[in-house]
């Protein structure tokens, strides 16, 4: 299982790319941490979730 | 006839305690962006006597600014950093205060932002935002980052949060109330997410990471 924003879900080998498209959210408007490190943009298609990882996907919507 | 730096300074440590006030006068915190979030917070940081504030922004005053952002009718047309440079040394005026009009990118942040303790997001648009994030977050691991997200409309005040993200990033805002839902932006809503950001880095200046 993989944490996501808090929630434990059966992602095991997705990518976080696949995530994102799961979750809707355009890739250029979010960061992603990954166990407390930050993911690199370049990388959302080969990092690959196992099990026990802790993601933190921060969306940014307009407005300021 | 304003008073002395000594006297502003009491003041200041008389409400906030010496520890504190020394922590405060000693922070460098640097806020890109100076619309509705980044005018209020440098503001806020401003008269709580923060010692060293980075003003960025490339954008003028522009009527549309006017329901939120602090900026005066008298000063549209000038540039944000210009402007707001002038109100914040009103309310502070020994506050040590760099401005500059610079679109911040990709290339120039981690120079650009290289002295300062805390970094502030609070661009308007959300993959500038997220640039913005990235890039700090990638290349400035020891920076403090405090960013904002979600605060359009009227909906309700308490959706509005201070998240911890990770240990050196949080994120302010409901997380969801997107400007470009057709939502506008409303003086209290976002004064409430800029209060939550700038009290985000006093606390972090206090030394309390807590939320």
């Amino acid at each position: 299982m993989v944490k996501i924003n808090g929630e434990l879900l059966d992602k095991n080998g997705k990518t976080v790319s696949e995530i994102l498209a799961e979750m809707e959210i355009n890739s250029q408007h979010v960061a992603v941490e990954l166990n407390e490190e930050i993911v690199s943009k370049a990388k959302y298609d080969e990092t690959i979730l196992k099990d026990g990882d802790v993601v933190e996907v921060v969306r940014f919507v307009g407005g300021g | 006839m304003i008073p002395t730096k000594e006297e502003m300074y009491a003041a200041l440590e008389e409400r906030h305690g010496k520890e504190l006030q020394k922590k405060l006068n000693e922070a460098s915190v640097a806020v890109c962006g100076l619309g509705g979030l980044g005018s209020n917070i440098a503001a806020a940081l401003a008269r709580a006597g923060v010692g060293q504030l980075h003003i960025i922004d490339f954008d003028k005053v522009d009527i549309s600014n006017l329901n939120r952002q602090q900026y005066y009718p008298q000063q549209l047309g000038m540039y944000k950093s210009d402007a707001l440079y002038d109100t914040l040394k009103r309310i502070a005026p020994y506050c040590d205060i760099r401005k500059d009009c610079v679109k911040l990118d990709a290339e120039n942040i981690t120079k650009l932002l290289a002295d300062a303790d805390i970094i502030v997001e609070a661009f308007d648009k959300a993959d500038q935002k997220a640039m913005l994030v990235n890039c700090v977050l990638e290349n400035m691991p020891e920076k403090y980052l405090v960013s904002g997200s979600g605060m359009a409309g009227i909906a309700p005040s308490n959706m509005i949060t201070t998240k911890r993200v990770t240990k050196r990033f949080y994120v302010c805002g409901d997380g969801v109330s997107d400007v470009n839902d057709g939502m506008g932006l409303v003086s209290s809503r976002v004064l409430i997410c800029a209060g939550h950001q700038a009290h985000a880095v006093i606390r972090i200046i206090a030394d309390e990471f807590d939320i």
